[in-house]
C-alpha cells in the first residue's frame, strides 16, 4: 500500500512525515511528493497544512493540476484522504483568514475566526485540549472519549451539515475538531504531535 | 477544557544539555535526544531546546539534535537560540522543529517576526524575551542576557503580538537559575497586555512555583529546567501536583 503525503509548500511537514513513518514501520510505503502521476496512483492521501487558509490554498493552486488530481482521487475514486489542521479547513467552500478565499468545497461550510469572547480566551488556541466524540469515526477506533489532542489554530471549520462532525472540543465555544464524510477525514488538531493517542489515529487511518 | 502546559527546557551547547546558574557556570546534564525522549514519555506537553551559546559559536550541532529528536518525540518541539533570519527558521522547521523561538533577532530586526509569521504561520513563531527589572519597569536583554537594550519589555511584547508572534516565552533575568520562583509581577503584567499565550520561564525551584506561574502569573504554560534535569521532580509529579491544586493539566 502507498500512502502519499502531499508536499505542496504548505509549511512545516517534517513532523507529519516523521509520525507517519514511525507508525508505518516500513510495512506501508510512505511517500512525500507533489508529483501528480504518483498522487494519482496512491491508495491513501494525507493533506497537511500550516499557516493561513489563503497561503495553503494558494500553494495548492500553484501546482498546476494538483487540485484536479485530488478531486478525481477523492471525489470520484473515493480514496481515503486525511486533512490535518489547515488541510481539514480547506475542505470548506470558503475561508475568511487574511481575505475571503475559496476552498476545495468538499464539505459545505466556512472557516472563520474563533470567537474569543472579547479577549477572554487567548488566540491562537494552543495546547492540549480534550475531544468529545459525538459520532463514531473509523479513525477514532480505540480512542477514548475525552482524550487529549494538541491544537494550534485561530480559525475553525464550521460545516453546514453537523452530521459530518465526529469530535468537538471546548474552547470559548464548541469547536469542530474532526470531520468524517465518506472517504474524507480531517482533524483540526495535530495527530502527529498528540503523543501516543495521535499516533493511534494515524495508525487507524493507515489501516482503513 | 484547554490544559496548562508543562514544558521542560533543555539548554543545549555544542549538542549537549547544560543548565546555567544566572547564565554562567554551566554544568553538563546529558544527551538532549535521550532527555527529550524521557520527558515526552513522562508526559511533557512540549519540549523546548534553547541553543544558549548559538549567538557566538558554530551552531550546526543543533540541527542534528533537532532532527534526531523529532524522529523520537511526538509532542511539539520548540527550538531557539541564535535564530537570526527567516532562513534559519526554515532550516530548523525542516529538521523537525514545530516552533522556533526568536530572541535577539526579534529585538534587532522585528521584520524577521513579521516575515516569518507570514511565511510559516504564527503558530510556529515564538518570541522569547529576557527581561530584567529596572525600577518599576523591565528591560529587554539580548545575546543570551549579555546586552541591555534598554527597551521596555511591556511595550515590546505588544509590538511582537502585532508583528505576528504566536506565543511569548518570557524569562526573568533576575530569577533565572535562582530557584526562588518566577517573577510573577512580570508574567501577569505581560499576560494581561497581550492576547497570545505566555510561557513563564526563569526561577523555578519547586512545584509551588509552577502553580504560582499559572495561578498568579496567568501563564498558559510553565517552562522549567533544573527541577526536572537533576531528578528533583519528574514531569509526572509536577502534573499531579498541579492537578491537586486545581490547575487543569493533561494527565
Amino acid at each position: 500500500m502507498n500512502v502519499i503525503i502531499v508536499d505542496y509548500n504548505s509549511g512545516n511537514i517534517s513532523s507529519v512525515i516523521n509520525s507517519f513513518k514511525e507508525v508505518a514501520k516500513n510495512k506501508v510505503n510512505i511517500e512525500v511528493t507533489s508529483d501528480l502521476d504518483k498522487i494519482k496512483l496512491s491508495d491513501k492521501v494525507v493533506l497537511p497544512g500550516q499557516g493561513s487558509f489563503k497561503s495553503c490554498v494558494d500553494a495548492l493552486n500553484s501546482i498546476s493540476g494538483l487540485v484536479d488530481v485530488l478531486n478525481e482521487l477523492v471525489i470520484i475514486n473515493k480514496k481515503p484522504l486525511l486533512g490535518i489542521c489547515v488541510g481539514l479547513q480547506m475542505f470548506a467552500d470558503i475561508g475568511f483568514e487574511d481575505t475571503e478565499t475559496k476552498g476545495l468545497g468538499w464539505i459545505s461550510g466556512k472557516v472563520s475566526k474563533i470567537d474569543n469572547k472579547n479577549g477572554k480566551f487567548k488566540l491562537p488556541h494552543i495546547g492540549w485540549n480534550q475531544i468529545n466524540i459525538v459520532k463514531d469515526s473509523k479513525i477514532f477506533k480505540g480512542i477514548e472519549n475525552n482524550s487529549h489532542m494538541y491544537f494550534v489554530h485561530s480559525y475553525e471549520f464550521v460545516p453546514e451539515d453537523k452530521n459530518v462532525v465526529s469530535t468537538t472540543t471546548d474552547y470559548a465555544s464548541n469547536i469542530v475538531c474532526s470531520v468524517e464524510k465518506e472517504n474524507i477525514f480531517g482533524t483540526q488538531f495535530h495527530p502527529e504531535k498528540s503523543d501516543k493517542t495521535g499516533l493511534k489515529i494515524i495508525d487507524n487511518f493507515i489501516n482503513l | 477544557m484547554l490544559k496548562n502546559r508543562i514544558i521542560p527546557c533543555l539548554d543545549v551547547k555544542n549538542g549537549r544539555v547544560v543548565k546555567g546558574i544566572n547564565f554562567v557556570d554551566l554544568q553538563d546534564a546529558g544527551d538532549p535526544v535521550e532527555q527529550a525522549k524521557i520527558y515526552s514519555d513522562g508526559g511533557a506537553d512540549e519540549i523546548c531546546f534553547l541553543d544558549i551559546t548559538a549567538s557566538n559559536e558554530n551552531r550546526n550541532t543543533i540541527y542534528d539534535v533537532v532532527e534526531k529528536t523529532s524522529k523520537k518525540c511526538f509532542v511539539p518541539l520548540t527550538v531557539g537560540g541564535g535564530v537570526r533570519s527567516v532562513e534559519d527558521i526554515n532550516k530548523l522547521l525542516n529538521c523537525g522543529a514545530d516552533k522556533v523561538s526568536i530572541n535577539t533577532a526579534a529585538v534587532q530586526n522585528p521584520e524577521v517576526v513579521v516575515e516569518s509569521s507570514k511565511k510559516f504561520g504564527s503558530q510556529c513563531i515564538v518570541v522569547a524575551i529576557d527581561a530584567k527589572r529596572n525600577g518599576d519597569k523591565w528591560e529587554i536583554f539580548t545575546h543570551g542576557g549579555r546586552n541591555n537594550t534598554g527597551t521596555d519589555a511591556i511595550e515590546f511584547v505588544k509590538k511582537m503580538e502585532d508583528s505576528g508572534a504566536g506565543e511569548l516565552l518570557v524569562t526573568s533575568m533576575d530569577r533565572d537559575g535562582t530557584q526562588v520562583g518566577y517573577d510573577i509581577e512580570l508574567m501577569s503584567k505581560i499576560s494581561s497586555m497581550v492576547n497570545i499565550p505566555v510561557i513563564a520561564s526563569g526561577g523555578v525551584g519547586n512545584l509551588d512555583h509552577l502553580v504560582d506561574g499559572i495561578k498568579l502569573g496567568n501563564a498558559s504554560a510553565v517552562l522549567a529546567a533544573s527541577i526536572f534535569h537533576y531528578g528533583k521532580h519528574s514531569v509526572k509529579e509536577a502534573k499531579e501536583y498541579l492537578d491537586l491544586k486545581g490547575i487543569p493539566v493533561r494527565i
